[in-house]
């Protein structure tokens, strides 16, 4: 059975619809990635599964049990964690605080994760009584995955963690996806960098006018030509 | 909503009949049938004329609220100054006042005031003579507080005078009319100052300025004795048109209310041309998508503040009219249920951002409180007789003043249950899809 | 000297007392504002609501306080807060939250508790009436002098007992709010949602309930704010509109969303109101004779009436919305 699972997904905002049947499966060991041109509903699809939108038709599965239309609140209880690509922190709170809420569900659990975010993040913990939004864009994105791995996701949603990054947080960040896939998160991201998040991903969505064009494996689709003149710019 | 498009060879034939609108006018018709047959003809006119001059205030709020999304939490205030504009003009000249040496005095103040304020003005420009900037602030706040007590113990003392020797000034004699446009300035020119600080923000803040407003409008004109005899009131006040006194009361009436009728005519023809024209197009798009709008070059403030304020020049007439239809001035007789909430609720039943169903609102919110004064009375009556009957209560004593709390009650209740249930009022803006 | 006693009465003490009933009220606005963002009107009649429920409370068990030993009506405030708080939850089950479910801008929002005041306008006042009523029932107000060192003042600076309670009970409340929100789960993640409501979701934290603590909060310290005011003065059921304005006032000038911005706040306006409607003659009488012989002091030079004291909190919203309409300390929400 695969962790994440989306069959036939279509949704969008105020009627219109973004989304024209969306398939999509993602095992517990394995990172997805989702990309393609603009406009082609990658963020919707994360929203979508996130419960941020109404999905109109088809469905989403987690561990095989429907989550769709669920609140984020519940997802989250479900294991689900989320990172948006904008306004990823609580600015005015401090890293420690920020980190804290992310594992509001589950307050005993905090000294202990507490310690695990701050080995894998080491700047955090330096910078742990400082306001969220007084950090450089890398931190805060440190402070963005360390805050969803607090709750103890089995699976992590990023929505285009590197964009606006330096190349040398790009790598970084990239490097830590897959340090947190090791450890058994399943991860589904969509990225603008899409050469070098399909280098990583095990599977790789190409995503067109809310369908799915291409879905292969990450080499694959790097290697497909057709892919490569569409949509990685030659 | 989902209408099929019309037929690109005749798209203006189209319409589509008014059923709705037919069926509530028919409906209001027949209720203002029945309070004539009912109440008699005198009493009737006289809550057609308030109900047109409240429709006049209504239709100001409309285009504040339903075509701007601007939100005016201090009508009363603009009706006040209406109303007191109406006073100041068309009142009588008092001579106790004219034939001293009193204007004279006010004069000589005003002047003063005038000069005061070109001082604190000049000296806000002081840092071009090289004066530091820091040392500039200091020294105008300085010149402002020194120079603001002393014009104001000038004036407290001719006012004084003026209170003690000849009562109020009085006023200057002349057509109720000229009193309603300056009204309409008036209330315009306050209307200005509100919007040009608040526009630009959240429109929260316009709702917690202009209430403040309307408040210290009620609290100056009730404590200005000189100006406005206070609490003791003006009356009467002329009319435009021949009094009860020639005509009878219900000619009379009836005379008054062809005067706000047309005037209605006047304002809804205009506000028709421009909600169609490219001005209440643009209105329109920048209230239904700020961000767009702006994109594409709108000066979406400075549309803002135009509607602001022809919103409170309507509610300045307006006022001026109800103040001299009840031929009395009197301050304390301006109260936010009455003369905000009451038109607020009247707007948002109606159809914010429908002049029809604005009107239709004014007139029919207007007869459902007039009506519901005896009712809420009877009612309270009713439950004073049962509680005393049935649980020995001792009722208590001021039965009127809780009547209209009851009503207070149910305005608030009112409002609530529209914004829920029928948020685009009985008679919606129409919003075309195929332009 | 005994001017500078004057002085400390009417400015000072009065001042305070003003200042902590309006930070306690603009406290409440201002996290209504932070976490539902929009500007809540029905505030001062829910602090109204609350001084009713003491006094209410205080007519039914007249005795209580004697045996505590505090006055009744201070006794009674828990409870009272209980009830003002499950009011504004009520009144949001009822009235704002199918608002917010319809997604509507804040202003409807605005609207809807312009409605909500109203309604409560109209029960407190039928129930009430609208003449004022002391909350000391059979109880006095037990009143303080203290006698300055100094030879030249001969008066007392007076203090009332329920101003110190009111110092107490103002201090009380900031010293909680602060640990609640700075120290407590629940606190955290209200202050996480106001910053960001959208991440605060998507971690999990469940909006619905960190709206009802903050109308639980908001409610009980309008309770407070009402019956401290009563306390003060007595219970006046129809304040609504003149409360109303200088606590936004406070809240805007701390910056709006930001708790211990609407303390300094309320401190600001109480003072600029005491200030503006003191008479100044009185400080300035003993240095008059070395004024020149031209310049006559008035008897009255006091900067507003006070029956134009609501000017006061007006004149500093206008002055803070045009020249820093973040506030002192910068507000989130603008």
């Amino acid at each position: 059975m695969p962790l994440l699972e989306a069959r036939d997904v279509h949704g969008g905002y105020g009627g219109m619809n973004i989304l024209n049947g969306v398939n999509m499966s993602i095992e517990a060991d394995e990172i997805g990635v989702i990309v393609g041109p603009n406009g082609a509903g990658k963020s919707t699809m994360l929203k979508a599964i996130f419960g941020l939108l109404t999905v109109s038709q088809g469905e989403i599965l987690l561990r095989g049990e429907p989550i769709h239309n669920l609140p984020p609140n519940k997802l989250v209880q479900k294991g689900m964690g989320f990172i948006p690509q904008e306004k990823n922190v609580f600015p005015s709170l401090t890293v420690k605080e920020n980190l804290e809420m992310g594992a509001f569900l589950k307050p005993h659990n905090v000294k202990r994760m507490l310690t695990q975010v701050y080995d894998f993040f080491p700047p955090l913990h330096d910078k742990r009584h400082q306001p969220a939004g007084e950090l450089s864009g890398g931190q805060r994105q440190m402070v963005a995955m360390g805050r969803a791995l607090m709750a103890e996701p089995e699976v992590l949603l990023l929505d285009e963690p590197t964009a606006g990054l330096s190349p040398l947080y790009m790598n970084e960040i990239f490097e830590r996806v897959k340090q947190i896939n090791a450890a058994g998160v399943g991860i589904l991201m969509v990225e603008q960098n899409a050469k070098q998040a399909l280098a990583i991903a095990d599977k790789g969505f190409v995503l067109a006018a809310g369908q799915n064009r291409f879905t292969d494996t990450g080499a694959a689709l790097l290697a497909d030509p057709d892919v490569a003149k569409s949509f990685l710019g030659g | 909503m989902n209408s099929p498009a019309p037929s690109p060879a005749k798209p203006t034939t189209t319409r589509r009949f008014p059923v709705r609108e037919v069926i509530l006018f028919g409906a209001l018709l027949v209720a203002i049938l029945g309070v004539y047959a009912v109440m008699g003809a005198a009493y009737s006119t006289r809550m057609l004329v308030e109900a047109s001059c409240y429709a006049i205030l209504a239709l100001g709020l409309t285009i504040q609220w339903g075509y701007a999304g601007q939100f005016n939490a201090g009508v009363m205030g603009f009706v006040a100054i209406g109303g007191f504009s109406a006073m100041l003009f068309s009142v009588p000249v008092n001579d106790a006042f004219w034939g001293t040496e009193l204007p004279g005095e006010l004069g000589r103040v005003l002047l003063y005031l005038i000069g005061s304020v070109l001082l604190v003005i000049g000296a806000t420009r002081l840092h071009r003579f090289g004066v530091p900037k820091k040392l500039r602030t200091v020294i105008a706040v300085v010149l402002a507080v020194v120079l603001y007590l002393v014009v104001l113990s000038m004036l407290r003392g001719v006012t004084g005078e003026i209170q003690s020797r000849a009562g109020f000034i009085g006023g200057l004699g002349l057509p109720a009319w000229t009193g309603w446009i300056v009204g309409g300035a008036l209330a315009g020119s306050i209307g200005y100052f509100i919007g040009h600080i608040c526009l630009g923000l959240r429109s929260d803040y316009l709702a917690i300025a202009t209430l403040g407003i309307a408040e210290i409008i009620k609290a100056f004109l009730k404590n200005s004795d000189w100006l406005t005899r206070g609490t003791a009131t003006v009356s009467p006040l002329p009319w435009p048109t021949p009094g009860p006194s020639e005509l009878g009361f219900t000619l009379a009436r009836a005379l008054y209310l062809s005067v706000t009728a047309a005037l209605i005519a006047v304002i809804f023809f205009l506000l028709h041309r421009a909600y169609h024209a490219p001005w209440g197009r643009m209105i329109r798009a920048i209230r239904d998508n700020e961000v767009s709008a702006a994109a594409m070059g709108k000066d979406i403030n400075r549309r803002r503040l135009e509607i602001f304020v022809l919103g409170c020049i309507l509610m300045g007439i307006g006022g001026g009219a109800l103040a001299s239809f009840n031929s009395l001035f009197d301050p304390q007789g301006y109260l936010p249920l009455n003369h905000t909430f009451l038109v607020l609720v009247m707007v948002i039943l109606g159809g914010p951002g429908n002049n029809l169903g604005t009107l239709f609102g004014a007139v029919a919110v207007y007869i459902i409180w007039l009506m519901s004064e005896p009712l809420a009375l009877f009612l309270m009556n009713m439950a004073v007789y049962v509680g005393e009957g049935v649980f020995g209560w001792e009722p208590p004593g001021n039965l009127d003043s809780r009547a209209l709390q009851a009503r207070v009650f149910v305005i608030g209740l009112l409002i609530t249950l529209v914004l829920r249930f029928a948020p685009q009022g009985l008679l919606p803006e129409k919003i075309k899809h195929h332009d | 000297m005994n001017e500078l006693v004057f002085f400390i009465n009417n400015v000072v003490i009065a001042g305070s007392v003003t200042g902590s009933i309006y930070a306690i009220g603009a406290i409440g606005v201002t996290l209504v504002f932070s976490i539902m963002r929009f500007a809540h009107f029905a505030h001062a009649d829910m602090m109204t609501f609350g001084a009713f429920m003491v006094l209410l409370l205080t007519l039914a068990f007249p005795g209580v306080g004697a045996v505590v030993g505090l006055p009744t009506p201070v006794v009674m405030l828990p409870l009272a807060m209980v009830l003002t708080a499950l009011l504004a939850v009520g009144i949001d089950k009822a009235f704002y939250k199918p608002l917010r479910a319809h997604g509507v801008k804040p202003i409807v929002l605005v609207i809807g508790s312009l409605g909500v005041t109203l309604m409560l306008q109209g029960l407190i006042r039928l129930f009430a009436g609208t003449s004022a009523q002391s909350l000391y029932i059979g109880e006095r107000k037990e009143i303080y002098r203290l006698d300055l060192p100094f030879e030249l003042a001969t008066r007392p600076v007076i203090v009332t007992e329920p101003q110190i309670i009111l110092f107490i009970l103002t201090i009380t409340a900031v010293v909680s709010l602060h640990l609640f929100l700075n120290r407590s789960r629940l606190g955290k993640a209200m202050r996480a949602m106001s910053d960001n409501p959208d991440l605060a979701r998507a971690s999990g934290i469940n909006t619905n309930t960190i709206v009802a603590v903050t109308w639980v909060i908001a409610g009980g310290l309008a309770a407070v704010a009402g019956t401290l005011l009563s306390l003060d003065v007595t219970f006046k059921p129809d304040l609504s509109f003149f409360l109303l304005l200088p606590i936004f006032a406070a809240a805007i000038v701390g910056g709006v969303g930001h708790p211990y911005g609407a303390i300094a706040g309320g401190f600001v306006v109480g003072f600029a109101e005491t200030l503006a409607v003191f008479n100044w003659t009185v400080l300035l009488r003993p240095v008059q004779h070395h004024f020149p012989e031209w310049l006559e002091l008035p008897r009255n030079l006091a900067f507003v009436g006070t029956e134009y004291k609501i000017v006061v909190p007006f004149f500093i919203l206008v002055a803070i919305l045009v020249w820093r309409p973040t506030g002192i300390f910068k507000g989130k929400v603008i």
